[in-house]
This record gives structure tokens, C-alpha cells and sequence, in this order.
């Protein structure tokens, strides 16, 4: 469904995605992982068409998002959900007109089928209570789940979750990640999951890729990618370089 | 050598930036004249522009005024002439004064805090939210913008020019004893609708100005720019040091061929 070639992506000199390869079935979850600074925001941006890549492309369904325009981008981003790593809430709207803002702009639902679907929204996401609350009156946690309602709200058929758990503590990053994977199980969308949290993630991907240095350095199951004995995966599962111990991970 | 080459490097950047706000401005003129409209938008952004800038044109406006009031008589009483008061008073407001102070403190007031509130939605990725949800950002955030400036900017001047006005009838007549009968009939007699349309447009065009270069200047920053808070104060101060020189030297532009 989404097919990645040897993209590459610079800026002013700095090579950020170096021909990065990868490629995702419908209905599957891959999660993302590599060091910060590594372009996994760089290249969610490329397979939602907010950069143009300097060389490779991003196929969707076959087509190629750069060349998208007009309709075609429009059609494409109807079908798209994206988490950004900071929320990106629209700061002078309340919690509750966030998440009612897609369905408002894009569907001609009256008000009553909004107003149920983004309560149920917020419940989900465990916000219910804080709909007229403001961006900035609330906790980063609060902000990050009430961008995730805003991202499932229109069901979309891709989702794009940009470090969905960072900065959070592990209790509410870890029911962030059972939400996401609810989520999935209720209508199956194809997904990308930047992340750091290991080894949880684990229990909700289906495929694990790790970018480093602009490429792809390894892809695989979860349980491929804990056997690997790539150091830089043992870097990751946090595993000392020698002796894989047996307690850690 | 490097002198030269970041000279030729400047003045690439300079050119690059110039036609870039060109095809924004066209971008924003292309999406105001094709529906579908936020009309709620345009109004909040007009109570921005337009209603809380109120204070401050009622009292520069009245300032001004008044000491258009104290100066012109003073130079007209020397030739004797101090009836002209009135006339004096007024085609300085309507025709200079009035549109050029009200655009400069419109841009203070409304264009730093449009470039800083787009910038912020910039750097923080709103922007971009907005446009993954296949929404327009123009019809958003630029457009509602460049339709209160429209509005609101003839609206303030003429707010500003009234004031004015009276405020130097409060000097000229009530302080210094011109005769009030006179200085309203001689005004009467020698502004001519001309002068007060020159004012109008005047300020329509002010008001495309000071919206144009502020929502450029936030909506690409990061890009002409830094990134980042220090990108949006950059950007802000450039707002409104750009379109304060833009305001003026368009006025002189304007004046010289209305004249
Ligand atoms: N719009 C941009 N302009 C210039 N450099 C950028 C831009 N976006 C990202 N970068 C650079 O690309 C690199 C990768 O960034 P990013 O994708 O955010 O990393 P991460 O893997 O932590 O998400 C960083 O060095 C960053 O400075
Ligand atoms: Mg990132």
C-alpha cells in the first residue's frame, strides 16, 4: 500500500535520508526507530506530501505522492491521518473545537452527529471533561491525546503517528499505545509509528524498521528484530554490546 | 572574491524572497475572489483589525489634530490668514495624515501580532495540520486577514481624519479663537471630493500592504527566517519594519500620481 524507494532528502548539505527503502501492506503497523535527529519526522513528512523528496519517491496505491496535485492530493489526504510529534492543536480553538474541526470542514454531518462522535472521541482518548479547555491550559499528555482524537476522528485509512508517546510518563505513554492499537483492531489502518518505546511497541507492530545514518539499516518482525545481533539493534533494545543480558530489554 | 560571491549570494536571496511574495500576494488576491469564504473568520479577524485598534486611532488621531491645529495657525496667522484653519487642517488629515498614521498604527498593533500568531502556527506544525487535513491554509489564515484589512483600514482612517478634525477645532476655535463658523465653511469650500477618494485609496491599498507583508513574513518562517521562537520574533520585527518603509514609500508613489 505505501511503497518507499531510495529516497533521499537533504538540507543545505546536511544529508538527512540517504535512499531509505520500505515498503508496507495494508493493514499492517511498522514501527520507526532510530536516533533523534535521524529524519523519522523528515520522512512522514514525505509520505504525507508536505516535502518533496530530492531523489526516490513515496507510491501509494501505486501513485507517486510527490507528483500528487490538486484532487488527486486532496483524495489522498482524506485518507490520511497524521500525529505530530508537538500535537500541532490549532491553539486558538478549545480541545473540543480541535477534534470537531475536521468533521466540521470536511463532512456535512449536522451538529448533533459531530458533537456524539467527538465526546465519544475524547472518551476514548480518556479527555472527557477538558472539551473547552485551551491548548495551552493543558498538560503536554493531554495535548498529545486530544491530537490523537483529532487524527482518528475521520477514521482515516493511513495514520501517521510521530512520536506519540515522548515526553509522556510511561503510564499514560503506554495507554496511548493501547489506544492506538485499539484503534487498529477497530477499523484496521495502516500505520507508521515513530517511536522510542521499547520493548513495548513490540506487542503492537507487526514490522519493526530501524534507520540509521539515512538508510534502513534493519527491517523484520519483532521477533527477528530482538534475535538480530546487528549491534546498533542491541544499541537500541538496550542490551550491553558484549553479553546480551538476560534481565534487560 | 568572497565578497563578491556573498554579495551575488545576497542578492539571489533578495530576489528569491521578492518573487515569492509576489506569488503569495497573487495566491491570496487568486483565493479572496473564489468561494467558499470563512465569512466567521473575517469577521474576528475584523474586530482584531478593525475594533481594537480603535483606542489608539481615536487617540493619535486626536493628537494629531491638535497639533495640526496650534501649527497651521501659527503659519497662517503670519500671513493674516488664519480663516484657512479649517481647509489647512483637514486636507492635511484626509489626505496624508489620516491614511499614513492610521496604516503605521495599524501595523504596530495588528500586523506584529498577525505575523507572530502565523509564525507561531508555522513552527509548532499548524499550519501543516491544516494542510494534511486537505484544508486550504490561504482561504484560513491569509484570506480573512486580507478582507478585514480592506475593511477595516478606510474605516479607521476616516475615524482617524474626523477626530482629527475636531481636534483641531478644539485648538484653532475654542483655544485660539478662530471663528468656528469659518473654519468648518472654509473646510467645506475647499476639500473637494477628490481629496477625500485620494485618502480612500490611500488606504485600501495600506491595508493590502500591511496584511500582505505580515502573513508573508509569518507564514514563511523558518524559511526567510530562523526557526524557532528567535524565527518568529525575526519575523515580526521584519513585519513591521517592512511594511511601515513599504506603507511609506507606496504613499509617496500614490501621491505623486494622484497629485
Ligand atoms: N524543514 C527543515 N529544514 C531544515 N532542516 C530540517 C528540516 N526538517 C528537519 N531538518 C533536519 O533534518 C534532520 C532530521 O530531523 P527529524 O526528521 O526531525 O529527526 P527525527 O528522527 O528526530 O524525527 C535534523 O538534523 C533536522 O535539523
Ligand atoms: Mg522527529
Amino acid at each position: 500500500m505505501i511503497k518507499i524507494t531510495d529516497l533521499h532528502k537533504s538540507f543545505d548539505g546536511n544529508r538527512v535520508l540517504r535512499g531509505i527503502s520500505l515498503e508496507i501492506k495494508k493493514g499492517e503497523v511498522i514501527a520507526l526507530i532510530g536516533r533523534s535527529g535521524g529524519g523519522k519526522s523528515v520522512l512522514l513528512k514525505h509520505v504525507s506530501g508536505l516535502m518533496k523528496p530530492d531523489r526516490g519517491s513515496v507510491f501509494i496505491d501505486g501513485k507517486d505522492v510527490a507528483t500528487l496535485k490538486g484532487r488527486g492530493l486532496m483524495a489522498l489526504r482524506d485518507r490520511l491521518g497524521f500525529l505530530f510529534q508537538g500535537g500541532a492543536l490549532f491553539d486558538s480553538m478549545t480541545v473540543y473545537e480541535n477534534v470537531a474541526f475536521p468533521l466540521e470542514e470536511k463532512t456535512n454531518w449536522d451538529h448533533e452527529r459531530i458533537r456524539e462522535r467527538v465526546l465519544l472521541e475524547l472518551e476514548r482518548v480518556g479527555l472527557s471533561g477538558a472539551e473547552e479547555k485551551y491548548p495551552s491550559q493543558i498538560s503536554g499528555g493531554m495535548v498529545k491525546r486530544a491530537a490523537l482524537a483529532r487524527a482518528l476522528v475521520m477514521d482515516p485509512e493511513i495514520m501517521l503517528f510521530d512520536e506519540p508517546t515522548t515526553g509522556l510518563d510511561p503510564i499514560i505513554g503506554h495507554a496511548i499505545l493501547n489506544l492506538i492499537h485499539s484503534c487498529h483492531r477497530r477499523f484496521s489502518f495502516t500505520g507508521i509509528i515513530v517511536t522510542h518505546e521499547i520493548p513495548k511497541i513490540f506487542e503492537i507492530v507487526d514490522r519493526v524498521a530501524l534507520i540509521h545514518e539515512g538508510v534502513v539499516l534493519i527491517e523484520g518482525t519483532p521477533e527477528e528484530f530482538i534475535s538480530s545481533t546487528e549491534p546498533m539493534v542491541k544499541a537500541f533494545l538496550g542490551e550491553p554490546m558484549e553479553e546480551a543480558g538476560g534481565e534487560s530489554g | 572574491m568572497l565578497g563578491v560571491r556573498k554579495l551575488g549570494e545576497g542578492t539571489l536571496e533578495y530576489v528569491g524572497q521578492m518573487g515569492a511574495m509576489g506569488m503569495f500576494l497573487l495566491r491570496s488576491v487568486l483565493y479572496t475572489l473564489s468561494p467558499p469564504l470563512k465569512f466567521l473568520r473575517v469577521l474576528k479577524q475584523i474586530r482584531f483589525i478593525g475594533f481594537q485598534s480603535m483606542v489608539v486611532i481615536l487617540l493619535t488621531g486626536s493628537f494629531s489634530g491638535m497639533v495640526l491645529g496650534f501649527q497651521g495657525y501659527y503659519s497662517l496667522s503670519r500671513f493674516g490668514s488664519d480663516a484657512f484653519l479649517g481647509p489647512m487642517v483637514g486636507l492635511a488629515l484626509i489626505k496624508e495624515l489620516g491614511p499614513v498614521i492610521t496604516a503605521l498604527m495599524v501595523t504596530g498593533r495588528a500586523g506584529s501580532a498577525i505575523a507572530a500568531e502565523i509564525g507561531v502556527m508555522r513552527i509548532s506544525e499548524q499550519i501543516d495540520a491544516l494542510e494534511l487535513m486537505g484544508l486550504n491554509p490561504y482561504r484560513y489564515l491569509i484570506v480573512p486577514n486580507l478582507l478585514a484589512g480592506l475593511i477595516c483600514l478606510p474605516l479607521l482612517t476616516a475615524v482617524f481624519d474626523v477626530v482629527g478634525i475636531f481636534g483641531g477645532y478644539m485648538i484653532g476655535v475654542k483655544l485660539l479663537g478662530v471663528s468656528g463658523g469659518t473654519y468648518f465653511a472654509e473646510m467645506a469650500n475647499y476639500v473637494e471630493m477628490q481629496d477625500v477618494m485620494e485618502g480612500i485609496y490611500k488606504s485600501l491599498s495600506f491595508g493590502v500592504i500591511i496584511v500582505w507583508v505580515s502573513c508573508f513574513k509569518g507564514y514563511f518562517t523558518g524559511i526567510f527566517s530562523g526557526y524557532g521562537a528567535e524565527g518568529v520574533s525575526k519575523a515580526t520585527t521584519q513585519a513591521v519594519v517592512l511594511s511601515s518603509v513599504l506603507v511609506l514609500v507606496w504613499d509617496y508613489f500614490m501621491t505623486s500620481l494622484l497629485f
